[in-house]
C-alpha cells in the first residue's frame, strides 16, 4: 500500500496555495513592505465582496455586505461548481476553473445558497 | 489506511483488510459472492470458472469527456484506452451500462466526442446522467435529447434482459441545499410501480450515478432518499446496485444486496476523508492508469449474486 500513501501525499501537496507564496514575497523585504501594504489593502477592499471556492467550500461561508453591493463568486477548483440561492433569488451557470459569477444584492435580507452540483457546499450572504 | 465509510461494518477485521487492499490495489480481481462473503476466484480469464450463464455486461463510469486538468490532461484519451480494452475482449459483453458523468461540462462537443468513442465499441449503451451531464443552459435538456428517449421524468427507465430486471435511476436532479443525491417522490413512486409485477426471484440490477447508500456523508457521497429505494428492493433474492461518482472501487454486501462503485476512466478521487476535498487526485502520471478502469459483470447460474471483474487501464 506504499504507493497509495505517496498518492495521498502528492494530493496534499496540491493544496499548497500559490497565492500565499505571492503575498509572502510581497511582504518579504522591509522596504518592499511599505509599497506592498497599499497593494494588499487595496486588494482586501476589493476582495471584501468576493467569495472564493476552494476545496469544495465557499469562503467566507458567511459574508456581510451593504444593500447594492455586487458580490463576485470565483471557482478555484479543478471541478465545476455553481451558486444557487435556496429560494431561487439567483442561480449561476456551472463555473469551470477560474470562472466567476457576480450578483448585485438590491435589497436587504439573508441569502442562503448552495452548489447545484455538490449541495453539501453551502454559504450565506447577509445584506443590510 | 483512511477508508472509513467504505468498509463492511460488523465483519472481521481480517476480511476487511483483505477487501480494502485488494480493492484499493485495483488488481482486476473477480469477486464472486456466496453467502454474503466475497471471495476472489481469479482474474478475468478465469471468469468461466464461476458457472457463468454467458450473460455478461460492462459497467463504465465517470468519463468526464472534456476534462483536461492536472489530474488527467486527456480524459478523452483514457476513455479511448478503455474502449480499446472493450474492443479487445474475447467475449463481447451484451451491453454497457454507463453510470454517469459522461461529460465534464455538458458541452455539445463533449457529448459528441463521447458518443463517437463509445460508438466504436459496437455494443449497446444504457445511460444515466451524472451531475456533470446536466449543466448545460437547459439544465439537462442536452442530456435528455440524446439519451432520454423513452425514459420517464429526468431520465429514469427499466428494461429486461436474460431474465434480469435492470433499473436506471437519476439521483442528480433537484438537489437540496446541504443535502445528498436525490431521487424524489415521483421517481420513487415510479420505482414502486415498476417493481410491482416482478417476482421475488427476479434478479434486479439498479444503476445510478451517486451511491444509493451513504458512503461518506461529509463529501455528499450518498443519496438522501436512497433508503426508500432500497426498502422497495428488499424482497428480491438478488439485488445488485451499480454506482459511480466516487471514482474508486468500493464493494459491500448486505443480505441479498451487493453494492459496487466503478472506477472512472478519467481521474481518481481520494479515499473518504484522506484529502481536504473530494476533488480530482493528482497522481504520478505513470500510476494514473492503475487507478482508472472498467468493470465486467457476469450473471451466474442459479440465484447467485453477480460476479465482478474490476480491471484497470494499466493491466
Ligand atoms: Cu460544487
Amino acid at each position: 500500500m506504499k504507493y497509495l500513501n505517496s498518492h495521498l501525499r502528492s494530493a496534499a501537496a496540491r493544496f499548497v496555495p500559490g497565492r500565499a507564496l505571492a503575498i509572502a514575497m510581497l511582504l518579504g523585504p522591509a522596504v518592499g513592505a511599505m509599497v506592498a501594504f497599499g497593494t494588499v489593502a487595496a486588494e482586501e477592499t476589493k476582495d471584501a465582496n468576493v467569495v472564493t471556492i476552494d476545496n469544495f467550500s465557499f469562503g467566507p461561508g458567511e459574508l456581510n455586505v451593504a444593500v447594492g453591493t455586487t458580490v463576485k463568486f470565483i471557482n478555484h477548483d479543478d471541478i465545476p461548481h455553481s451558486v444557487v440561492e435556496n429560494n431561487k433569488a439567483f442561480r449561476s451557470k456551472a463555473l469551470d476553473t477560474d470562472d466567476a459569477y457576480s450578483y448585485t444584492f438590491a435589497s436587504a435580507g439573508t441569502f442562503s445558497y448552495f452548489c447545484g452540483l455538490h449541495p453539501k457546499m453551502v454559504g450565506k450572504i447577509i445584506v443590510k | 489506511m483512511a477508508n472509513k465509510g467504505l468498509d463492511d461494518h460488523g465483519q472481521g477485521i481480517g476480511r476487511r483488510e483483505v477487501l480494502e487492499c485488494m480493492v484499493w490495489a485495483g488488481t482486476g480481481v473477480l469477486w464472486a459472492m456466496s453467502g454474503g462473503v466475497p471471495h476472489s476466484v481469479g482474474l478475468i480469464g478465469e471468469a468461466a470458472a464461476a458457472e457463468s450463464t454467458g450473460f455478461t455486461f460492462l459497467q463504465m463510469s465517470d468519463s468526464h469527456v472534456g476534462f483536461d486538468k492536472k489530474a488527467n490532461p486527456d480524459a478523452l484519451g483514457t476513455l479511448r484506452e478503455a474502449v480499446a480494452k472493450v474492443k479487445a475482449m474475447p467475449m463481447k459483453p451484451s451491453f454497457i451500462i454507463h453510470t454517469g458523468d459522461i461529460t465534464h461540462l455538458s458541452k455539445p462537443e463533449e457529448f459528441d466526442n463521447a458518443d463517437k468513442v463509445f460508438g466504436e465499441t459496437g455494443v449497446q449503451m444504457h445511460w444515466v446522467p451524472g451531475e456533470h451531464d446536466l449543466i448545460d443552459e437547459g439544465q439537462g435538456k442536452a442530456y435528455m435529447e440524446r439519451y432520454g428517449k423513452g425514459a420517464k421524468g429526468a431520465g429514469w427507465y427499466s428494461f429486461d434482459d436474460h431474465g434480469v430486471h435492470f433499473v436506471g435511476l437519476v439521483n442528480v436532479v433537484d438537489l437540496k441545499a446541504g443535502g445528498l443525491g436525490n431521487l424524489g417522490a415521483e421517481q420513487l413512486a415510479w420505482l414502486e410501480a415498476d417493481l410491482k409485477g416482478k417476482s421475488n426471484s427476479t434478479p434486479i440490477v439498479v444503476f445510478a450515478h451517486i451511491p444509493l447508500q451513504v458512503l461518506y456523508k461529509e463529501w455528499g457521497w450518498g443519496t438522501e432518499d436512497g433508503t426508500q429505494a432500497l426498502t422497495l428492493l428488499k424482497r428480491f433474492g438478488s439485488v445488485t446496485i451499480l454506482n459511480g461518482h466516487i471514482h474508486q472501487l468500493a464493494q459491500k454486501v448486505e443480505g441479498n444486496m451487493t453494492f459496487h462503485t466503478a472506477l472512472s476512466t478519467a481521474f481518481p478521487q481520494p479515499a473518504p476523508g484522506s484529502a481536504p476535498s473530494p476533488g480530482p487526485m493528482v497522481v504520478p502520471s505513470d500510476q494514473l492508469r492503475s487507478m482508472l478502469g472498467l468493470s465486467t459483470v457476469t450473471v451466474l447460474q442459479g440465484n447467485k449474486p453477480l460476479a465482478f471483474v474490476d480491471k484497470t487501464l494499466a493491466g
